[in-house]
């Protein structure tokens, strides 16, 4: 386990929390004295041998990592014969990379004596994930979901109940993801003093794109190592979803001084992104400042935050985090759209292929990979991160696919 | 001195307690002559709210009355614009997040979006989510357009910090009465005098209590330590539960007899 993993790079923000024009700190007053106090205990802890011994102990013994490197032979059939690896992150405690996130983050609670921890949750597997940590942490716990996502994810409503957490349905607004930010930020600015504010992807105000994406730089530092292991080479390239971004801005980590290794992040291109049905916010979106940061946003002509849809509730999300915006700009990262439908089918063919059902999530990364296959051709070497599993998604495969019981 | 603080000092030094409703621009028809009444009725300046689609420092009955302004049509350069034909006796503030004002004047950034106010005679403007870190080219272009910019403070922040945003405000400072979103409450926060007496002892500009006033007798109590106070959902609340814009001036009078039985 790497102690480097939370050290300072040359690719960090400056000290306001800007990647270029990006980033930074787009928030109330009232809420100024929580983020410094946060910046000023990570900056500490990323660099404490005791915090780090800490975290690296929990990623082990209670996350189960290391998460494995799988090859894909079969799947890679289908993407021009290039091969194919997949960082098993579905294999980690919860079903996907978001534990690595939350045992940071309510570590650093503890260290901050705070006792009450809140988080917002699209799908509920950040929720999921924040309430495992509470239940693990003795910590209170509260999350936020929109109505809309309690409807649609009422299993993981359950789970989160089940591990000690209330969750609290959000009616404002759109009912959905954004709204449930909004929510946990009012309550932040209300309950400061006490609670954490556990925001679960690589957005939002500084110091959360860094401390988000450090606590998961460990799927790039170990998918680096094992590539090397088993393939002899670094890969052509990594292949992430980027909803909010954090899987992919972890595991791009891993490889960002290789300048030979494309970083391609695959945003949810839903129906189209010549209709207004989907969530590609770097393809599509424009610059402007949603929940605390600049980066590109979905959005009309007057500002007002647009609604995003896919088929992935873990992915609809307007907004993204400030760090790949600079990536996009300076060309170290590129962007893609992948259709709801493509995604879809890269679902059905990993679960059938490989014997691994994927998250619809991760599906559109998969679904990347087989195009960027054929791209490169048998010479190819694609890293895919399988940043999580598909069993919250039987509901939606069962709808897409027709897999009701035979008759 | 900017317009909006002339007018404000003025008025304290002419003994009064100054009152300053909001207004969400477009929440009804005619949210104009709520503006003109409530000016009639003795506000002091009028704040004027350009709905935002995730205002994260406004509670449901803002984000209502946004929502509310936003379905019936309301997009904030036109609503901006109705305000240029109003000839009135007291200053406008206009009150919206950043990134409405970021996108007003396409490819004219902050600084286009504070000619524009000028350009419609608006004298004062708070962006809540611009914090000092953010604020350097918004406070010059603020004052190259000659619109107030006026910052919070929050009771959460240090002495060292308010004093900075004591200093960095102008026309007034917006001192937060709780650490709470916008909205009707019960009881004033104690925070709320101690905030403002705090302020007080650090500027010379009128220190001026908002977030959560609900009622003349909190009105009054906040009025005790500051200059004057902000009046939103209270406001907001009777139009979006159907109360006619009458009716909402009539409260506005009632708030302003109120304040003038404080005395200075």
């Amino acid at each position: 386990m790497s102690r480097g993993q939370l050290a300072p790079t040359p690719h960090d923000p400056d000290e306001r929390g800007h990647f270029g024009p990006w980033g930074g700190r787009f928030m109330p007053e009232a809420l100024i004295a929580a983020v410094d106090e946060l910046a000023a205990f990570y900056e500490k802890a990323r660099v404490d041998p005791e915090f780090l011994d800490e975290f690296a102990r929990l990623l082990r013994d209670f996350a189960g990592r290391p998460s494995l490197l799988t090859e894909a032979p079969k799947f890679a059939a289908h993407a021009g014969g290039a091969r194919v690896f997949l960082k098993r992150e579905d294999l980690n405690h919860t079903g996907s990379h978001k534990i690595n996130n939350v045992l940071g983050q309510a570590l650093l609670t503890k260290r901050m004596g705070k006792k009450r921890v809140i988080a917002e949750t699209g799908a509920g597997q950040h929720g999921v994930a924040t309430a495992t940590a509470c239940a693990l942490m003795g910590l209170e716990c509260v999350v936020y979901m929109g109505e809309v996502d309690t409807e649609r994810q009422a299993l993981n409503v359950a789970r989160m109940r089940l591990l000690g957490a209330r969750v609290i349905p959000v009616t404002n607004g759109s009912r959905t993801l954004k709204d449930a930010i909004n929510e946990a930020l009012r309550d932040w600015v209300a309950n400061v003093d006490d609670t954490h504010y556990l925001l679960g992807t690589a957005a939002g105000p500084h110091p959360f794109p860094v401390l988000v994406r450090d606590f998961h730089r460990i799927i790039g530092i170990e998918a680096r190592e094992q590539i090397l292991e088993k393939a002899g080479r670094l890969p052509d390239v990594v292949a992430a979803c980027v909803g909010g971004g954090s899987n992919a801005i972890g595991i791009f980590h891993g490889f960002i001084d290789d300048p030979s290794v494309r970083l391609v992040g695959l945003e949810p291109g839903g129906d189209g992104i010549d209709t207004a049905r989907h969530g590609a916010t770097l393809t599509a979106g424009t610059p402007g400042s949603l929940h605390g940061a600049m980066s590109y946003v979905l959005q009309d002509s007057d500002g007002q935050i647009a609604e995003a849809h896919s088929i992935s509730a873990g992915l609809d999300y307007p907004g993204v985090g400030p760090e790949h915006a600079h990536l996009k700009d300076t060309g170290r990262a590129e962007y893609r759209p992948v259709p709801d439908a493509q995604a879809m089918e890269a679902f059905a063919l990993l679960s059938r292929e490989e014997g691994i059902i994927p998250a619809v999530e991760s599906a559109h990364a998969l679904a990347g990979a087989l195009v960027l296959g054929r791209e490169l051709g048998p010479e190819g070497l694609i890293l895919v991160n399988l940043s999580g599993r598909g069993d919250k998604d039987m509901d939606t495969a069962i709808k897409w696919f027709g897999l009701g019981v035979e008759s | 001195m900017t317009v909006l603080e002339h007018h404000l000092r003025t008025a304290r030094a002419d003994g009064r307690r100054l009152l300053i409703p909001y207004v969400m621009a477009g929440v009804v028809p005619d949210w104009l002559d709520l503006v003109r009444g409530a000016a009639e009725a003795g506000a002091d300046a009028v704040e004027i709210g350009l709905p935002f689609s995730d205002p994260m420092l406004d509670g449901p009955t803002v984000q209502q009355a946004a929502a509310l302004a936003t379905r019936r049509g309301g997009r904030p350069r036109p609503l901006l614009d109705e305000l240029a034909g109003l000839d009135l006796d007291v200053p406008l503030v206009v009150m919206t997040y950043a990134n409405v004002a970021l996108t007003l004047t396409p490819s004219h950034g902050v600084g286009g979006f504070l000619d524009h106010l000028a350009a419609v005679g608006v004298q004062g403007v708070i962006v809540p989510d611009l914090p000092l870190e953010e604020s350097s080219e918004y406070l010059a272009r603020a004052a190259e357009a000659s619109v107030a910019a006026v910052l919070l403070a929050a009771p959460a922040c240090g002495d060292d910090r308010c004093r900075e945003i004591a200093r960095a405000s102008s026309g007034f400072v917006y001192c937060m009465s709780s650490m709470r979103t916008t909205g009707e409450r019960n009881a004033l926060a104690t925070t709320a005098r101690e905030n403002a007496r705090r302020l007080k002892g650090m500027t010379e500009l009128p220190v001026v209590t908002g977030f959560g006033i609900s009622t003349v007798e909190h009105a009054v109590e906040a009025c005790v330590d500051a200059d004057g106070v902000v009046v939103g959902s209270a406001f907001m609340r009777m139009l979006v539960d159907g109360a006619p814009v009458a009716e909402v001036v009539d409260a506005v009078a009632a708030f302003r007899r109120a304040l003038s039985s404080v005395g200075g």
